[in-house]
């Protein structure tokens, strides 16, 4: 169980302090999952690495009962210096994991070949999401924060996450964010919104959209 | 219930050091790489430095003020000022190239301080202690009189430099300032830091005020450790221990808030 508790969460900016995050309340059971909609620059990527507890709140509380990965998504966790094989060895420490065994599953998953031993800097965007989606694979959580990971990448790929996120660890709770709404509306079971710092629950995908597309302007 | 307590700080400290070894091995990885000798440049570079001056202060047959041995008065001096000076120069600066690590919940501003301090503080050891195993071995210098004395020396400066460093390097973080400033401070610190005189040697009127500065205490005590009774060393062993306490404070309520402010990217 996830429960986050009236969390708000403000930068600082040139021209003041700007609130992202105002007040937002929800919970996650283990097994739910739960996709959130939102325009660029609502504040989804703050909120899920506020989730992963890899960034502290302004105010309000979250607790953790589960075990949470960090936020899968393109950027961040990784080092860009090193090469495949040693962030893979940092996480395996990191996380207490065998990194002979986990080397061995990444190698075979991410096809990098002879670019494992490339530093991450030399990757294309579809090079780094498939180690990425790989090394966060390797370490098993109750919950898992997906930021837009599986977006790029070819149809192989996609097939690949598929398989080991929604197949092999269906039984998990996750939390998704991503602007493809059929990917959304394909995966999750509750729905949310988050518009200008406030988050608003749907039990049915349709609402949720509704309201989407409203903040997009879309629907005139 | 106590029990329960001690096994939840044996599980945050298990967690913290597997933290700090990773980083430790990054550290390694991306400063030294894979190239020509690798690691070993953690202390061949600081060897190098230490070995130059030294010849250098041989060769200018350097007025330190006292008839001691120029070997022994360069290596515990230059070094001694290696070990302060170089922690806080890693430590500006190191929260930026770290933070993408910092999506992973444990690691934290600390551990990324922690494993900069160890490296430096390690590779500034095992410079002073080959470099000291080489030049007795080969004559140039006399086995230190009482070993632990340099040790407590040696420690005590490697607290202040890693406070201090601490210190900095949160204030670097949330202002270039600081880091422009440490160049020319550090500068100046060194010929006040006691590494190029002896204390006795100044007027007695200097002598009260050049102990307020904290590593000429301590590299007093390293020098008294070294030469015994060929020296009169001046220091004040309370006031040292007393600023390196409130530093590690003031530093360390300094990383618990920019813990709060730290947005991984």
């Amino acid at each position: 169980m996830i429960n986050v508790d009236r969390i708000c969460k403000v930068y600082p900016t040139r021209q003041g302090e700007r609130i992202v995050l105002n007040d937002v309340s929800f919970s996650l059971a283990r097994g739910e999952k739960l996709g959130i909609l939102g325009r660029n620059g609502a504040g989804k990527s703050t909120l899920i690495r506020l989730v992963s507890g890899a960034e502290q709140a302004t105010s309000g509380e979250i607790t953790r009962t589960m075990s949470v990965s960090w936020p899968l998504a393109f950027g961040g966790a990784f080092q860009n210096a090193l090469t495949a094989l040693d962030n893979v060895r940092f996480i395996s420490r990191i996380y207490n994991q065998d990194y002979r065994q986990n080397i061995d599953f990444v190698s075979d998953f991410t096809e990098l070949g002879i670019y494992l031993r490339e530093p991450l800097r030399s990757y294309s965007q579809g090079m780094r999401a498939r180690l990425a989606f790989a090394i966060s694979m390797i370490i098993e959580f109750d919950c898992y924060l997906i930021d837009e990971i599986s977006a790029v990448g070819d149809a192989k790929f996609h097939e690949k996450c598929e398989s080991e996120l929604f197949h092999k660890r269906g039984d998990r709770a996750m939390l998704i964010i991503s602007h493809d709404t059929d990917y959304i509306r394909n995966h999750c079971g509750r729905f949310a919104v988050l518009n200008e710092g406030d988050l608003v629950l749907y039990p049915e995908f349709d609402q949720a959209i509704e309201a989407h597309n409203r903040n997009l302007h879309l629907n005139k | 219930m106590v029990l329960q307590h001690f096994t939840e700080i044996g599980k945050s400290a298990s967690i913290q050091w597997r933290v700090i070894y990773a980083l430790l091995m990054r550290e390694i990885l991306t400063r030294y790489g894979r190239h020509n000798i690798g690691f070993l440049w953690l202390f061949v570079e600081p060897m190098l430095f230490t070995t130059g001056v030294t010849v250098l202060w041989t060769l200018a047959d350097a007025v330190h003020g006292s008839s001691l041995p120029i070997v022994a008065f360069a290596l515990t001096g230059y070094s001694s000022v290696l070990l302060w000076r170089n922690m806080p120069a890693r430590c500006i600066g190191a929260i930026e190239p770290n933070l993408a690590l910092m999506y992973h919940r444990n690691v934290r501003v600390i551990d990324v301080f922690f494993a900069r301090l160890l490296l430096e503080a390690g590779g500034a050891t095992i410079s002073f202690i080959v470099l000291s195993l080489f030049y007795i071995y080969i004559g140039w210098m006399e086995p230190p009189e009482d070993v632990l004395t340099v040790a407590l020396g040696w420690l005590l400066l490697a607290w202040f430099g890693a406070s201090l460093a601490m210190l900095l390097g949160v204030l670097a973080e949330k202002s270039e300032i600081v880091d422009r400033l440490w160049h020319p401070a550090s500068y100046i610190l060194f010929p006040l830091s006691g590494a190029a005189f002896m204390v006795d040697a100044l007027p007695p009127a200097a002598q009260k005020y050049v102990l307020y500065v904290p590593m000429v205490n301590g590299v007093e005590i390293v020098r008294e450790g070294y030469f015994g009774d060929h020296i009169h060393a001046h220091y004040d062993l309370p006031y040292l221990v007393v600023f390196c306490v409130a530093l590690t404070v003031l530093a360390l309520s300094q990383v618990a808030t920019v813990n709060r402010e730290i947005v991984p990217e």
